[in-house]
C-alpha cells in the first residue's frame, strides 16, 4: 500500500521563512531512516501559496485564481509518499516526525483500481491511463 | 493498541534482531529474545502507552533478558563444573560492547547470515522475509500458499543451520563478499519473482510480496551503497513492478508487455528505477541485474510499443548472454531479435533450441515458436505450439492466454 503524508501549511511556511539549519537536520534524519527501513518514495517541501494557483471550474467557466490564499491551515506545505503494511505503521513512524510547534500532518491512503468499481470501467481506466502518460 | 504494537514490531523487529544476533551471534536467540522484549511491551504498553522512542525500550528490555539468561547459564555451568568438569553452555560471551555500533552495520550483518550459502534458496528466502522483514510466519505462509506449521519448520530448520555450521556473523570482504552477495540478491530476487509472476494458485501478482522485495531492496541499497549489482537489482525491480498497474486485465489474466496501456505504468517507480540504474551504471560493468535493468528501461522509456529501441535491447541481449549464457537468455534474446529484425531471423535462434534439455518442459519456449510461426504465417504449425504451450503452463491465466492465441490461429 502507498500512503500520501501531507504537511499543512503554517504561517511560517506560507512567509517563506526556512526552517532553522537544526530543524533541516533533523528532519534529514528523519528521512534517512525512512530510507534505510527501504519505505521512502518521495519527500518534497512546496513553496508558498503566494507561488501558486488555484484553477475553479464552474458549469463550464474557468476561473484562474493567482496566490496566496488566506486559509493557511487548509494549505499544503509538503509531503511524503510512503509504502506501509497499514495505516496504523505509517502513523507509529510519523509520530517520530521532528515537528513541535502546532504542526499538523495528515495521512492519506492511495486509491487503488479495485476501489472505483463499476463507476471506472475498464475503458474509462484506459483513458484514464492515456491521458497521464 | 494491539495494532499499533504489530506495527511497532514490523518496523523495529528487524533492527532488534540484527543487534541482538550481532551480540549473540545466534540468529535463533537474538529471535527469542526480541520476541520476549515485545511480550513485555504487549503486557505494559496497553496501560502505559506507547514510549517515545519504542525500539530503544524494547532493546533494553531485550538486553536486560540476555544477561539474566546469560548469569543463569554461567551459574549452571558453574555447579556443573564442580561436579563433572563439564560446560553444558558453550555459547560464546555475548559481546554487549557491540550495542553502539550502527544499527546499519548489524542489518548488513544479518542479511549475510540470513542468506548463508549453507542454506537452501527456500530457506534463504524464509528466513530473510521472517528476519529482514519483519514479517510473521503466517503472513509468510499466506504469501507462498504454504501452511505455516511448514515454514515455520523450514525456519526452525535453518537457524539449526546456521548455528550447528557456527557461520560467521562478520560482513565479508574482497572477493568472498562478491561470492556471498549472489544468494542475498538472489533471495530478494525470488521474492520479487513469487509477487510478481506467482508460480503457485491462480492469481498473476501478489503485490504484498513485490512491496516486501521492493522494500529490502531498498534497504540492501543503503547498506552497500558501492554495490553496482545491488542497485542494478533494484533498478530492474523498481521498473518492473512500474507494470503492475497495467500487468492485470479485469478478468484477471495477464496482459503482456507489448499489450499493456503504459498510462497505467507507475511513473513514480519508473523514475526510481532509472535513477538506481544510473547509479548502477556509474559504479562499474554493469552486471547480470543492471543489464536485465537496462533492457526493462528500454522499455519504460519508449511512450509507445512501437518506440522500442529493439536493437538497443538486443545489444544489451548479447551483452547479457555472454556473462549469463542459458537458454532461457538465448529465447529472450530470440523474441528481441525478432522484434528487431523479424521473425525470420528470430526463428532461427529459437529453433536451435529444439534439441535443448532444459527447455522441455519450459511452456514459453512453443509460445515464442508459435507467436514467430504466426507472424510469418504458418498458422498450423502455430497452433500445434500454442497447444503444446498450454499443456505445459503451469499458471490457470497462462493457459487461458494460450489457448486464445491457439483459436486464433484456427480462426485466421
Amino acid at each position: 500500500m502507498k500512503f500520501m503524508v501531507l504537511v499543512k501549511a503554517t504561517a511560517d511556511s506560507e512567509g517563506g521563512r526556512m526552517p532553522k539549519r537544526e530543524q533541516f537536520e533533523s528532519m534529514i534524519a528523519f528521512n534517512e531512516q525512512l530510507a534505510n527501513d527501504g519505505i521512502l518514495l518521495a519527500a518534497e517541501g512546496l513553496r508558498a501559496s503566494s507561488k501558486g494557483a488555484r484553477l475553479r471550474f464552474d458549469g463550464g467557466r474557468t476561473t484562474v485564481i493567482d496566490g496566496p490564499f488566506a486559509e493557511t491551515k487548509e494549505l499544503i506545505s509538503g509531503f511524503w509518499i510512503v509504502q506501509g503494511k497499514s495505516r496504523e505503521e505509517v502513523v507509529e513512524r510519523f509520530t517520530h516526525v521532528p515537528f513541535e510547534h502546532g504542526e499538523v500532518i495528515e495521512i492519506r491512503e492511495f486509491h487503488e483500481p479495485e476501489d472505483f468499481g463499476e463507476v471506472f470501467s475498464e475503458d474509462l481506466q484506459e483513458r484514464a491511463g492515456r491521458m497521464t502518460s | 493498541m494491539q495494532e499499533t504494537i504489530a506495527a511497532v514490531w514490523r518496523i523495529e523487529s528487524p533492527k532488534l534482531i540484527a543487534r541482538l544476533a550481532r551480540m549473540t551471534r545466534d540468529v535463533g536467540r537474538a529471535e527469542d529474545l526480541a520476541a520476549d522484549a515485545f511480550v513485555a511491551a504487549l503486557a505494559q504498553w496497553p496501560s502505559e502507552g506507547i514510549p517515545r522512542t519504542p525500539g530503544a525500550w524494547l532493546m533494553t528490555a531485550a538486553k536486560r533478558r540476555l544477561i539474566d539468561s546469560v548469569r543463569r547459564e554461567k551459574r549452571l555451568a558453574e555447579k556443573t563444573e564442580r561436579r563433572q568438569n563439564q560446560l553444558p553452555y558453550d555459547g560464546a560471551e555475548p559481546d554487549f560492547a557491540a550495542t553502539y555500533e550502527d544499527i546499519q552495520d548489524d542489518m548488513l550483518r544479518l542479511m549475510f547470515v540470513a542468506c548463508h550459502p549453507v542454506l537452501s534458496p527456500e530457506a534463504r528466502v524464509a528466513l530473510t522475509l521472517k528476519l529482514l522483514g519483519g514479517l510473521t510466519t503466517a503472513e509468510i505462509a499466506r504469501a507462498y500458499l504454504s501452511s505455516e506449521a511448514t515454514v515455520a519448520q523450514r525456519i526452525v530448520r535453518a537457524k539449526r543451520a546456521l548455528s550447528e555450521t557456527r557461520v560467521s556473523f562478520e560482513v565479508p570482504e574482497g572477493q568472498e563478499r562478491v561470492q556471498r552477495l549472489a544468494p542475498v540478491l538472489e533471495a530478494l530476487y525470488l521474492i520479487f519473482n513469487e509477487g510478481y509472476a506467482a508460480t503457485a494458485g491462480h492469481d498473476v501478482l501478489r503485490p504484498e510480496l513485490v512491496e516486501d522485495a521492493l522494500r529490502l531492496g531498498r534497504i540492501l541499497a543503503r547498506l552497500m551503497p558501492h554495490e553496482a549489482e545491488v542497485h542494478g537489482l533494484v533498478a530492474l525491480m523498481e521498473i518492473q513492478a512500474s507494470r503492475i498497474p497495467a500487468r492485470v486485465a479485469s478478468d484477471g489474466s495477464a496482459i503482456l508487455l507489448l499489450d499493456q496501456d503504459r498510462g497505467k505504468w507507475n511513473h513514480l517507480l519508473i523514475q526510481r528505477g532509472l535513477g538506481a540504474l544510473a547509479r548502477a551504471e556509474r559504479l562499474g560493468a554493469p552486471g547480470p541485474y543492471a543489464l536485465q535493468a537496462s533492457i526493462a528501461a528500454c522499455h519504460a522509456r519508449a511512450a509507445t510499443p512501437g518506440g522500442t529501441d529493439w536493437q538497443r535491447i538486443v545489444a544489451l541481449y548479447d551483452a547479457f548472454a555472454v556473462i549469463m549464457p542459458s537458454p532461457v537468455v538465448e529465447l529472450n534474446r530470440g523474441v528481441a531479435v525478432g522484434m528487431a529484425y523479424g521473425p525470420d531471423a528470430a526463428l532461427a535462434i529459437v529453433d536451435a533450441l529444439l534439441d535443448e534439455p532444459s527447455l522441455h518442459a519450459y511452456h514459453l519456449l512453443p509460445g515464442v515458436r508459435g507467436d514467430l510461426l504466426f507472424k510469418i504465417g504458418r498458422l498450423g504449425e502455430a497452433r500445434l505450439e500454442f497447444e503444446r504451450a498450454l499443456a505445459l503452463a503451469a499458471n490457470g491465466r497462462d493457459r487461458a492466454f494460450f489457448q486464445k492465441r491457439a483459436d486464433e490461429c484456427r480462426n485466421a
